[in-house]
């Protein structure tokens, strides 16, 4: 089995700004890997140097083991912001058989399987009863909710996840984890997230961006991993939780 | 008033008003929900260089418009998504290159340009029957393109990067609509002229903008607006003998700020 995605010291740079320095990553198949790390620390540049929105000035990129121009259409992407129009004339349920378009391709209309596909992935997130409001008529956590839709529609290999919970009410929320506790069954999903409960109870392996990439392959963090990329001791992490970040020390 | 339709370039006129219409509606569309009316703008003057290319050649100069405005969208399209150069500062470069072009050509045509303030200011009156078999011709080659690409052209405008990642051809897409508009430009330079274009291409969209929030019941909706607000306007202008194309954007922009401000009142006594 390939590796999901293999970055090989990448570096990004804006300008004379260095983003990502010497970033080495493997993700597995099945893998919840969550990345956390400050403001400004390059992980939505992370996100988008995998999916082949940007491609790094050094190193290599590989997902599911081709080029990420080639492959990230097999690819679930929930952008951290979204980045149209809001006023945009597009019924909920047009955005997320948008998803489908990596299967059917130019020329072809969308046929049954794509509207069914369309259903379940709303039903998923309990959106389908909104299925012809226009995305200027919901609330930031509904919105939020059906862009996980036109991701999950994609029928994706990886699951790709910025800030995905943004504006998304508490239960939901939960409900949402246990969406990706469900999904990764079959799949790897990347989420950064700041929710950092959220990622020690959910996710399988935790990285730390800030500009370099701490990451063991694991779950725990060494603090030293944390100084360096925080800059100053992280508390947060130590409220006794179910599981930890830390490892005891 | 009806008997303004015994004349034959009358019938052509309302033929043209309609031809034009549907051209402008469904790309108009496109142009407000992209918001790309200033890039527009841009490939719609640089076509000068095109009409005054058409002159200097001596043959029909929407012969030479096609190429030239063709032309322009893809330069303008492809330096402003790969230069460095800001998409903004670009479109007001090739717009005036463009335009210079046109008056150096007309210069060096030997005797004066007949009909050049036609392609300025447009007169829907002077358009004689092969034009309309052109602008039938343009007209069905947009609807087949955008019947074809229509999930693309939609998720190119929604969201480009989503459309990216899902493995839609964003900049190829983005190029032929690109020239989709310069097609519409060739449509509609005989009704309001290059200068006036704009305002046809967008205001019918961005008033039917106000009615759905559907793509293409809004396309439906602009073609309308486009028929409805060119035939008044050319009545109009029959009626007081003063130039249509500027009589069409005037009636247009009338009901276009008088509905601006009837939607402003609405909102203020439902708040």
């Amino acid at each position: 089995m390939t590796n999901v995605v293999e970055l090989h010291d990448v570096w990004v740079s804006y300008g004379n700004v260095t983003v990502l320095e010497d970033i080495n990553l493997t993700v597995h198949d099945k893998d919840f890997l969550g990345i956390i790390g400050p403001n400004g620390g390059g992980k939505s540049t992370l996100l988008k140097v995998i999916l082949g929105l940007i491609t790094p000035d050094k190193g290599i990129v590989k997902l599911l083991g081709d080029k990420p121009e080639k492959t990230h259409k097999y690819v679930g992407y929930v952008p951290q912001y979204a980045s149209f129009n809001l006023t945009f004339p597009i019924s909920v349920w047009e955005v997320v058989l948008m998803g489908r378009m990596n299967t059917i391709g130019p020329l072809r209309r969308y046929g049954k399987k794509d509207y069914h596909a369309a259903q379940e992935a709303l039903k998923k997130v309990k959106m389908l009863e909104y299925k012809d409001r226009q995305i200027s008529e919901l609330s930031g956590g509904q919105r939020q909710r059906v862009f996980i839709a036109r991701s999950l529609v994609t029928d994706p290999k990886l699951l790709i996840l910025d800030e995905p919970a943004t504006g998304v009410d508490a239960v939901m929320q939960k409900e949402f984890y246990e969406l990706l506790k469900e999904l990764k069954q079959n799949i790897a999903i990347i989420m950064v997230s700041h929710d950092i409960s959220a990622i020690s109870i959910y996710v399988d392996k935790v990285a730390c961006l800030n500009r370099k990439l701490h990451y063991h392959n694991s779950k725990e963090l060494s603090p030293e991993d944390l100084d360096a990329s925080y800059a100053c001791p992280v508390e947060m992490l130590a409220h006794g939780m179910p599981h930890r970040v830390f490892k005891l020390h | 008033m009806l008997e303004i339709l015994q004349y034959s370039f009358m019938k052509n006129a309302i033929l043209t008003a309609i031809l034009a219409s549907i051209a402008c509606g469904i790309i108009g569309v496109y142009v407000v929900v992209k918001k790309i009316s200033s890039l527009s703008g841009g490939i719609t003057h640089a076509s000068f260089g095109g009409i005054g290319l058409g002159y200097f050649l001596g043959t029909n100069p929407l012969y030479g418009l096609i190429p030239f405005s063709l032309l322009s969208a893809l330069i303008m399209g492809l330096v402003s998504r790969r230069s460095k150069v800001s998409e903004d500062t670009a479109t007001s470069i090739l717009w005036s290159l463009g335009m210079a072009l046109g008056i150096i050509f007309i210069y060096l045509t030997p005797g004066y340009a007949p009909d050049l303030m036609t392609y300025l200011f447009g007169n829907i009156l002077t358009v004689s029957t092969s034009d309309l078999h052109l602008m039938l011709g343009l007209d069905v080659l947009i609807l087949i393109i955008v019947y074809a690409f229509y999930k693309e052209f939609m998720a190119i405008s929604f969201d480009e990067e989503f459309a990216t990642v899902i493995g839609v051809a964003v900049e190829r897409i983005y190029l032929l609509l690109l020239c989709l508009i310069a097609l519409t430009i060739v449509l509609l330079i005989k009704v309001v002229g290059i200068i006036l274009i704009i305002a046809l291409l967008t205001m019918p969209a961005s008033l039917s903008a106000h009615y759905t929030y559907n793509l293409r019941n809004m396309m439906y909706l602009s073609i309308f607006f486009g028929t409805f607000f060119s035939i008044m306007g050319l009545i109009l202008s029959y009626a007081l003998d003063i130039p249509s194309g500027a009589t069409i954007i005037l009636v247009m922009s009338g009901v276009y700020i008088i509905h601006l401000i009837y939607d402003n009142i609405k909102k203020k006594v439902h708040a």
